[in-house]
C-alpha cells in the first residue's frame, strides 16, 4: 500500500516544485488531507446527532487549520530551522505559566486563557519538541552520539514531565513519542536502542508509583474493563460492542443504535473510531486506514527526497507521530490499548489538535516544496 | 555546534542511513495497522455475532444497586435515623429528548419544583447519561399523577426508594445532622462508582462525619431494556456482566442518650442556647443541643429552594449549630479554672481574703473594674469569692498570676482549640494573652497587651471566647480532676448483616497532672457551695435536689456598660442582654455528668442557664437505668 501511495506522489508533483505563482501547496498531502476531513464530518454529523453548532464549529476549526497549513507551507525549512529553539523555548515557558497560574479545569491544569482563546501549550510542543531534535542533529554528524542523545533525551523529557504532571498523560506519550521517533530516525544503532529500550522498562515501576490514581484505574481497567462496568469499564465495554455490532458493512450512516441511544460515551471526540466502526462497518474503516495510510507515505516519502537533516529527521517524524495518534487512538477504542485521552487525528471534534496537526503537514510541504532542483 | 565542526559530515553516507531508516519504519506502520485489522476483524467478523446481539433487539444497561444506609441508634438502642420507603421521581439523562421542555412538563404538574430547575439540570448534566438522578420525593397522590402520564415521559420514572427519616425530627438535629440530595459539589468528594445508584449523602453531624460507615458498598446487575429504555427485566450472566449484590452501610452507635437529650431540648425550649453533656469517665457525649433547632426530615425529603432561604433569613438562625460554633465570652465560669491555676502556681493562699467594695481600680488608674452584678461583697477569702462569684477577688488574682500563668492554666483544659469531638463544625475560640495579640493584630499599637486586659479576662471578659461544648468538656476534665477525654459521638458500629457490634474505645488526652488533690478538692468543694451555700450564686435553683452538684454561674456581657451607668436588664433591648452560663457536674464525688450550659439573652447564669442544667440533671438522675458505654 504505501509503496503504491509512494510511487503516485512522485508522478503528482514532477514538475510541481512550486505551485502557481510561487505559493508552496503539495497537492497530494492536501487531497488526502481534505478526504479525511471530510469523510470525519460525515461520521461526526452523526455522532453529534446533527447538532449543527458543533458541526460548524469543526468546520470553523479546519479552517483556521487550513490557514495554519498554508502559512507555514511558505516558511522555507531554512527559517522553520532558525525559529526552531525559539519555538522551544515559548513552548516551555508556556508550560511552566500554565503549571504556575493555569486556569482549573476538570481537575487538570492544561488550559491557558488568553482572553480571546483557550489553548493549550502542550499542543506547541507536539510540533516543537521533534523540530528541536532535528534543530539539534542538524549540523552533527549522524548517528548520533551517546552524549548528543542524552541532550535530546532532556529535550524530549523536560516538556514530557511538565505535561505529565499537569495531568495529561496522553498527551505526554506523543510528546515523547514525536522526540523518540526523531531520535530513532536520526539512526541510533541497534545496540543504543536495546540499552534504551531496558532502561525504559526499568523505569516502568517508577512511572506507575508516580501515576495518578484515576490512570491506574485505567490500566486495570482496561486489562480487565468487566470487573467495574459503572466506571471506567463502561467506554471499553460500550466502544468494543459498537465495533463489533457494526460488523462487514456496518448498520448505515445514523443507524447505528449504540451512539444514537447514546450507550456510547465521548462520541464527537475520543470514541468516534467506534462511531464509524458502528456505521460503516469493517470495509468503511478500512477506507479510512487506507487515507491514513496515504498520509503517512507521502510524508515519508517527502522525508526521503528532503535535503538536509533537519528537513529529513522532522519530515519523517512528524508522519509517523501522525501515524502514532491514528494507531493509539484506534487501539484504545477497540480494546487493544488502554484508555489515555487522544483523539483521532483530523476527524475528532475538538480542541487545538486540529490547527496544530494542519500545521505540522505545513511544515511538510514546505519541506517538498523548497528544495533545490539541483539535489535531484 | 562548534564542536561538531571538527567531524567529518558524509551526506551519502546519511542520506543511506536515513532510507534505511524510513524503509523500516514504513514497515512497522504496515505491521502495526495489520494488528488493528487483525483485531477488527476478530471483533467485527468473528464476534460479529455476539456483539450485534447485545446492541440489537434486547439492549442491556447495567443497573447499580445502591447500598441501605446503616441506622443511627442512641446509647440505649433508640433510633435515631432510619429509612422507610417513599416514592421517588427519577430520570435517567440519556432518554430524555429535550432536558428543559421535560422539567417544565413536570413542573406544570407540580412535581418538581420550578426554582429547582437550574440545580436539576446541571445535576443530571454532570452525571453519566445512564445513571438515575432523583428529581423529587413524591406523595402517593403525586405518584399517582405521574403513573397515568408515565408514558409521556420518556427517561423519566418513579421508583421505590428508602428515604432517611429522622423520629425525633428537631431534637437531635445538631447532633446527627442530615442527608441530602447529592450536589456538584459533593460528586467531586466522593467515590462517583460507589454513589452510583445514591441520591443522598450526609451533608453535616454524625451523617456526614460517619458517611463512609454509614453509606456501603454499591452492587449492579445488568438489566435488558427495550429501544425506549424501559426495563424488560435482569439479564443473565451470559451477558458478560456477574452481578453483585450492594454492601448494606454499617449501624452506627452514638453517646447520645435520647431522655437526657429530649429533657434539654424541652428545658431550652422557648430559648436561644445550647446544652452539651458529657460523661467524664470516657467523653461520651450524652446530650448535644442548640435551639432552636430545625426538622432534617425537610433536608431529607428535599427542601424547596424558598423554604431553605426562609431557614438561614431566620432571625434565630436555627441553622446555626450553637454547641460547636456559638463563641461567647464564658463571664464567671472561668473561675474554677482560675482558682485553681492560681493555687498551683501559689500565688495565692486559699484562706487569703479580700475586701470587695463592690469595684476595683489598678494602682495609679483611675479606670473602675465593677462588680458584675454591682453588689458588695465585703470580706471574702477564695472559697467564698467562688460560691458567691465575686468579680473583685479574681481582678486581683488576674493580675497576681500574671496573663501567661493564667492563660496557660485554661488552655490545659482546652480553651481556645477544638475539642477534637468527631463531627465537624467546632470553633476553636479564643484565650487571649500577649503572644495572641501580636499574632491576631496587625498594627503595632494594637498588638500591646494593657494590665486591664489581664484584670478583665480573670473574669472571662474581654477577648477571651469559648464554646459550650469546650466549657461542658472542661467541665468533665474537671470532674474527672485532669483525666481527660476526647468528646465523641460515635461509641459503637453494627454490622447491619450480622449484628456483631463493635465498640470503639474512648479517646483518651494527655491528663493534667500539675494539681495536687487538696487543690482540685478545695475548688470543687466551692463549686458544691454555689448550689448548697448561703450566697451561692445558683442556691436557690437546686433546692431539694437529692444528688450534690458542683457548679459555677456565668454572665457573658454583650454589650458594655459605661462607667457611671448600671446594666438595668428593662432598659435593654431583649438581644441586647446578657447571655446566661452554668457549668456544672454531678454527682460532685464521684461524677458522672457534666454540663454546659447557655441561655442567650435571658440575664445571668444562676436565673436562667442553672434551671436548665436541673432539668437535665433531673433527667438523668431519674432514668435509673443509665448505662455507662463499656467498650
Amino acid at each position: 500500500m504505501s509503496l503504491a501511495s509512494l510511487e503516485w506522489g512522485r508522478a503528482a508533483t514532477s514538475g510541481r516544485k512550486r505551485g502557481f505563482k510561487g505559493i508552496v501547496v503539495d497537492m497530494p498531502l492536501l487531497l488526502i488531507i481534505c478526504a479525511i476531513v471530510a469523510l470525519g464530518m460525515v461520521v461526526l454529523y452523526s455522532a453529534v446527532s446533527a447538532e449543527s453548532g458543533l458541526l460548524l464549529r469543526q468546520g470553523m476549526r479546519f479552517a483556521v487549520g487550513l490557514v495554519a497549513f498554508f502559512v507555514m507551507a511558505q516558511i522555507s525549512p531554512h527559517y522553520l530551522r532558525i525559529f526552531t529553539p525559539w519555538v522551544y523555548l515559548l513552548g516551555i515557558g508556556l508550560l511552566v505559566a500554565v503549571a504556575v497560574e493555569g486556569q482549573i479545569t476538570m481537575g487538570a491544569q492544561r488550559w491557558l486563557d488568553l482572553g480571546v482563546v483557550r489553548f493549550q501549550p502542550s499542543e506547541i510542543l507536539k510540533l516543537a519538541v521533534p523540530m528541536m531534535c532535528a534543530w539539534f542533529m542538524h549540523e552533527r554528524r549522524l548517528p548520533p552520539t551517546f552524549a548528543q542523545l542524552t541532550v535530546m533525551g532532556l529535550i524530549v523529557l523536560t516538556p514530557a514531565i511538565l505535561i505529565g504532571e499537569q495531568p495529561d498523560l496522553g498527551t505526554a506519550l506523543l510528546v515523547v513519542a514525536a522526540g523518540g521517533l526523531t531520535i530513532l530516525l536520526a539512526g541510533i544503532s541497534v545496540r543504543v536502542m536495546l540499552v534504551f529500550g531496558t532502561l525504559g522498562l526499568s523505569a516502568l515501576p517508577v512511572l506507575w508509583v508516580l501515576m495518578h490514581d484515576y490512570q491506574k484505574a485505567r490500566i486495570f481497567t482496561f486489562l480487565n474493563p468487566e470487573t467495574d462496568p459503572l466506571g471506567t469499564g463502561y467506554n471499553i465495554i460500550q466502544s468494543t460492542i459498537a465495533i463489533g455490532s457494526g460488523g462487514l458493512f456496518g448498520k448505515g450512516w445514523l443507524a447505528g443504535t449504540q451512539s444514537h441511544l447514546e450507550f456510547l460515551p465521548e462520541r464527537s471526540t475520543d470514541f468516534i473510531f467506534a462511531v464509524m466502526a458502528e456505521e460503516f462497518g469493517l470495509l468503511g474503516l478500512c477506507l479510512l486506514l487506507v487515507l491514513y495510510l496515504a498520509l503517512v507515505g507521502r510524508g515519508l516519502y517527502i522525508a526521503a527526497e528532503a535535503q538536509d537533516t533537519f528537513s529529513r529527521l522532522l519530515a519523517g517524524a512528524l508522519s509517523l507521530t501522525f501515524f502514532v495518534y491514528v494507531f493509539v487512538n484506534a487501539g484504545m477504542v477497540s480494546g487493544l490499548l488502554p484508555i489515555v485521552g487522544v483523539p483521532l487525528p483530523l476527524v475528532s471534534a475538538g480542541g487545538t489538535s486540529m490547527v496544530t496537526l494542519l500545521a505540522g503537514f505545513g511544515m511538510l510541504a514546505s519541506i517538498h516544496g523548497h528544495r533545490k532542483l539541483l539535489a535531484a | 555546534m562548534a564542536g561538531s565542526s571538527l567531524q567529518f559530515k558524509d551526506p551519502w553516507q546519511e542520506q543511506r542511513l536515513f532510507l534505511s531508516r524510513i524503509i523500516a519504519a514504513a514497515v512497522v506502520v504496515l505491521l502495526l495497522t495489520g494488528v488493528l485489522v487483525v483485531r477488527l476483524v476478530h471483533l467485527q467478523i468473528l464476534d460479529f455475532e455476539r456483539f450485534s446481539e447485545l446492541s440489537q433487539g434486547n439492549r442491556f444497561r447495567i443497573d447499580p444497586m445502591p447500598p441501605t444506609r446503616g441506622i443511627i441508634y442512641d446509647r440505649r438502642g433508640r433510633v435515631i435515623a432510619e429509612n422507610r420507603p417513599n416514592w421517588e421521581l427519577v430520570a435517567v439523562g440519556e432518554e430524555i429528548d429535550n432536558l428543559d421542555r421535560t422539567l417544565h412538563s413536570l413542573e406544570e404538574l407540580g412535581l418538581v419544583d420550578p426554582d429547582e430547575h437550574a440545580t436539576l439540570r446541571n445535576l443530571i448534566r454532570s452525571h453519566r447519561g445512564f445513571e438515575r438522578v432523583k428529581l423529587s420525593n413524591l406523595t402517593e397522590e403525586q405518584a399517582a399523577t405521574f403513573a397515568v402520564r408515565r408514558h409521556l415521559f420518556s427517561g423519566v420514572d418513579i421508583q421505590e426508594a428508602l428515604a432517611r427519616y429522622y423520629p425525633f425530627h428537631e431534637a437531635v438535629a445538631h447532633a446527627v445532622g442530615y442527608v441530602g440530595s447529592i450536589s456538584a459539589a459533593d460528586l467531586e468528594r466522593i467515590d462517583r462508582t460507589n454513589y452510583a445508584g445514591t441520591s443522598h449523602i450526609g451533608k453535616s453531624g454524625v451523617e456526614r462525619a460517619y458517611e463512609q460507615q454509614l453509606h456501603g458498598q454499591v452492587g449492579y446487575r445488568q438489566l435488558i431494556v427495550n429501544a425506549q429504555g424501559r426495563v424488560r427485566g435482569e439479564a443473565d450472566a451470559s451477558s458478560g456482566v456477574e452481578p453483585k449484590l450492594p454492601v448494606p452501610g454499617q449501624n452506627v452507635v452514638l453517646s447520645l442518650d435520647m431522655d437526657i437529650q429530649l429533657a434539654a431540648v424541652e428545658a431550652l425550649q422557648d430559648f436561644r442556647g445550647a446544652v452539651v453533656a458529657i460523661d467524664p469517665r470516657n467523653g461520651d457525649v450524652l446530650a448535644l443541643v442548640s435551639s432552636p433547632s430545625y426538622d432534617p426530615n425537610r433536608f431529607a425529603t428535599g427542601l424547596s429552594r424558598a423554604d431553605y432561604v426562609a431557614l438561614t433569613a431566620d432571625i434565630d438562625k436555627p441553622l446555626y449549630n450553637r454547641a460547636l460554633a456559638g463563641v461567647y465570652p464564658p463571664g464567671s465560669t472561668v473561675k474554677p479554672f482560675i482558682a485553681l491555676t492560681a493555687l498551683q502556681h501559689e500565688s495565692i493562699a486559699p484562706d487569703h481574703e479580700v475586701y470587695c467594695p463592690g469595684e476595683w481600680r489598678l494602682p495609679g488608674q483611675t479606670h473602675r473594674y465593677r462588680e458584675g452584678r454591682g453588689g458588695v461583697h465585703g470580706k471574702v477569702d477564695l472559697h467564698e469569692a467562688i460560691v458567691r462569684s465575686c468579680d473583685v477577688y479574681f481582678y486581683q488574682l488576674a493580675v497576681a498570676m500574671g496573663i501567661q500563668d493564667l492563660s496557660d492554666g485554661l488552655k490545659a483544659f482546652g480553651f481556645g482549640a477544638p475539642t477534637g469531638l468527631d463531627v465537624m463544625g467546632e470553633q476553636s475560640g479564643i484565650v487571649p494573652s500577649p503572644e495572641w495579640k501580636k499574632r491576631n493584630f496587625s498594627r503595632r499599637e494594637d498588638q500591646v497587651w494593657f494590665p486591664g486586659e489581664t484584670v478583665i479576662t480573670g473574669i472571662g471578659q474581654g477577648y477571651m471566647n469559648v464554646t459550650p461544648i469546650q466549657l461542658a468538656s472542661a467541665a468533665a476534665t474537671f470532674a474527672a480532676r485532669g483525666t481527660r477525654f476526647k468528646p465523641r459521638l460515635l461509641i459503637g458500629t453494627e454490622d447491619a448483616v450480622t449484628r456483631e457490634t463493635s465498640m470503639v474505645e474512648p479517646a483518651a488526652l494527655p491528663s493534667i497532672e500539675d494539681h495536687s488533690p487538696e487543690h482540685w478538692q478545695f475548688v470543687i468543694d466551692a463549686m458544691v457551695g454555689v448550689t448548697s451555700e448561703t450566697g451561692g450564686t445558683a442556691l436557690t435553683v437546686m433546692k431539694g435536689v437529692e444528688y450534690q452538684v458542683a457548679g459555677k454561674t456565668g454572665t457573658a456581657q454583650v454589650i458594655t456598660i459605661a462607667q457611671n451607668e448600671k446594666y438595668r436588664e428593662e432598659d435593654i433591648e431583649e438581644r441586647q442582654r446578657d447571655h446566661g452560663w452554668f457549668v456544672a457536674f454531678a454527682p460532685a464525688d464521684a461524677p458522672r455528668i457534666a454540663l454546659g450550659v447557655i441561655v442567650e439573652n435571658a440575664g445571668g447564669g444562676g436565673r436562667s442557664a442553672a434551671p436548665v442544667a436541673r432539668k437535665v440533671f433531673d433527667a438523668f438522675f431519674a432514668a435509673e437505668n443509665y448505662v455507662a458505654s463499656e467498650p
